[in-house]
């Protein structure tokens, strides 16, 4: 299930604006990598050109490589829309549809791969991917209310039920985490130790601890100054960076010098 | 700590202090007093309003209601065995050339909704805007005008391609030249209609909230895949209230359907047929000028159908956006 993701001299642009400079870095299959680093440093506009979904923005393209298992994503003849299907996503935010039930949720990706599902193999994913996010025992009993019937931690967790159901390659998370409480906090970070048995997990934080929690590699970006590029300064395993990082810029972010 | 350090306010009298804390301060309460008073009245307005046409309609239909079927027999257009009799196919011209124009205009206002918010280049979207917007503005009789004289020659090839085709279906057979029919008519209503459900529609997929549109492009969704998961689910209500809007229009609708309609008193289903519908408002507006007495007493009971008419309508429509409420995404 889970790929290695090699990316080369990535560069993207908005427009004429280069917003991230120069990323090259190593992800690793069945492996958490954290991205910090302050506001504005590119690492969600990093983590979206890993599916293409900085596309989304008009203007917005890359120079550089980004391969999944040795098949660059923006090769020519390369559907954005294929890609995707390789590699979920969760948002910030949790976004469940409001129009669909929970079971519908689940299975929003998997009926535009697969249209015509039968009613036992729809039922067998949505059972599977909803243990596999921690939720089954929450919700088994009212699969076909709102998923917008739920508190915001167990969308999020709906919403990685609904990332996992159409077994992606691998996950990108946007801060998962980030409009959650304490306690969706913890059952989602739970959640991405069991993930990262199957997935290739890359996730964006702004919350070190949480970095140092659940990550085995982490990178820190950071900006020179507003206008410039945002640069990977580093990337290490996670025990190194915030213990001892070669490069004194991530030492002064994580001991809370600066951002 | 606290108890050791009590606060220094706690030194003043505390009565006074409180008082003071919570006395309103006189501006901003006559501020929203007035407001209040503006919005109820506001609000109460409408209420009084909807309620003197209403009463308006049954004291001035009253007479044309009680009187005996004799007496209606001898206003000259009057043929019918009862007020209901004459009613009923007005009632039911009126119900057949909106529903028709509402088949034509919505799947078309759709998806130039669509095309305008999800699929043209900005600016193309943005002038496209206004043209509908203009389309609007333009006058009733300005379109009957249009239709009676540019469209008819135009639908008549059309029409004779359908009745000799689909003339085995009773629905498009026996058309006669010229196209004075029904399915006419509502084709130029259609026309008029378009714009308020485009309009309207435009708006409401334009506010599809960011996240479920990136959601569901996360998930592989192809333009069409993000349109049908996240964009007409999330406006299916407001669509649904759009073509309310151009229903109630199309069920008023005077000049337009009085200048192309040849009219008739039927039940009939014959849509390519001439001379077998007639709208309340058109039969309103062209039997009205030579109208006195009794006569106009019956001309305001069918005004008085329509009204109720369009009231079922709209609470129709509003039960079918309620039932879904938990699904509309507006919690």
């Amino acid at each position: 299930m889970s790929k290695r993701i090699d990316v080369k001299d990535l560069n993207v642009y908005y427009g004429d604006f280069l917003a991230v400079e120069g990323v090259t870095m190593a992800i690793e299959p069945r492996q958490v990598t954290a991205l910090i680093g302050p506001s504005g440093c590119g690492k969600s506009t990093f983590l979206r050109t890993l599916n293409r979904m900085h596309e989304v923005i008009p203007g917005a393209r890359v120079s550089g490589k980004a391969m999944i298992d040795g098949t660059d994503l923006y090769g020519t003849g390369v559907d954005p829309v294929a890609v995707r299907r390789h590699v979920g996503m969760v948002f910030q935010r949790p976004n469940p549809f409001p129009t669909m039930s929970i079971a519908d949720n689940v299975l929003a990706g998997v009926k535009l791969n697969n249209k015509r599902i039968s009613k036992s193999d729809a039922a067998e994913v949505v059972e599977h991917s909803l243990r596999g996010a921690n939720l089954w025992n929450e919700v088994k009993d009212r699969l076909d209310r709102p998923g917008s019937s739920l508190s915001g931690g167990q969308q999020q967790r709906l919403c990685i039920a609904r990332a996992i159901a159409v077994q992606p390659e691998v996950l990108l998370m946007d801060e998962p985490c980030s409009a959650l409480d304490p306690i969706s906090t913890l059952a989602i970070e739970d959640l991405i130790n069991e993930l990262k048995n199957q997935f290739t997990i890359v996730i964006v934080t702004h919350n070190m601890q949480q970095a140092a929690r659940v990550s085995d590699r982490t990178a820190f970006f950071n900006i020179a100054g507003t206008g410039k590029p945002g640069k990977l300064i580093e990337i290490d395993d996670t025990a190194t960076i915030f213990s001892t990082p070669s490069n004194p810029a991530t030492e002064d972010y994580i001991s809370g010098r600066f951002g | 700590m606290l108890t050791d350090n009590p606060p220094k306010v706690s030194k003043r009298p505390a009565g006074r202090d409180r008082v003071e804390l919570f006395a309103s301060g006189n501006k901003g309460r006559w501020g929203s007093r007035i407001f209040s008073g503006l919005s109820h009245g506001a609000g109460i307005f409408i209420l009084i309003v909807l309620a003197a046409v209403a009463a308006f309609l049954v004291k001035e239909a009253w007479p044309a209601i009680t009187a005996p079927t004799e007496e209606l027999q001898q206003i000259s257009w009057f043929k019918a065995d009862s007020l209901m009799g004459y009613i009923a196919p007005l009632v039911f011209g009126t119900l057949l050339s909106s529903i028709l124009a509402l088949v034509i205009a919505v799947p078309l206002s759709i998806g130039i909704a669509l095309f305008i918010s999800h699929y043209a280049p900005r600016r193309l979207a943005q002038s496209l805007g206004y043209i509908i917007d203009l389309l609007a503005a333009i006058p009733s009789v300005v379109y009957g005008l249009w239709g009676a004289l540019w469209l008819l020659p135009i639908l008549d090839p059309v029409f004779k391609w359908l009745t000799n085709n689909l003339g085995f279906i009773p629905l498009f057979a026996d058309y006669q030249a010229p196209a004075k029919n029904v399915l006419a008519a509502s084709t130029v209503l259609a026309v008029m209609i378009l714009p308020i459900i485009t309009a309207v529609s435009r708006e409401v997929f334009l506010q599809t909230p960011r996240l479920h549109e990136e959601a569901a492009l996360a998930l592989g969704a192809t333009r069409w895949e993000l349109i049908r998961m996240a964009v007409l689910p999330f406006g299916r209500s407001g669509v649904i209230s759009a073509a309310m809007l151009g229903l109630g229009r199309a069920l008023g609708e005077t000049m337009a359907v009085l200048m192309v309609i040849s009219p008739g008193f039927l039940f009939s289903f014959f849509l390519l047929k001439p001379g077998q519908h007639q709208t309340i408002a058109a039969n309103i507006a062209a039997q009205f000028p030579e109208a006195s007495g009794l006569s106009v007493s019956v001309l305001i009971a069918t005004g008085l159908a329509l009204f109720v008419f369009t009231f079922l309508v709209n609470m129709a429509a509003r039960a079918i956006i309620a039932r879904r409420k938990d699904f509309s995404g507006a919690n």
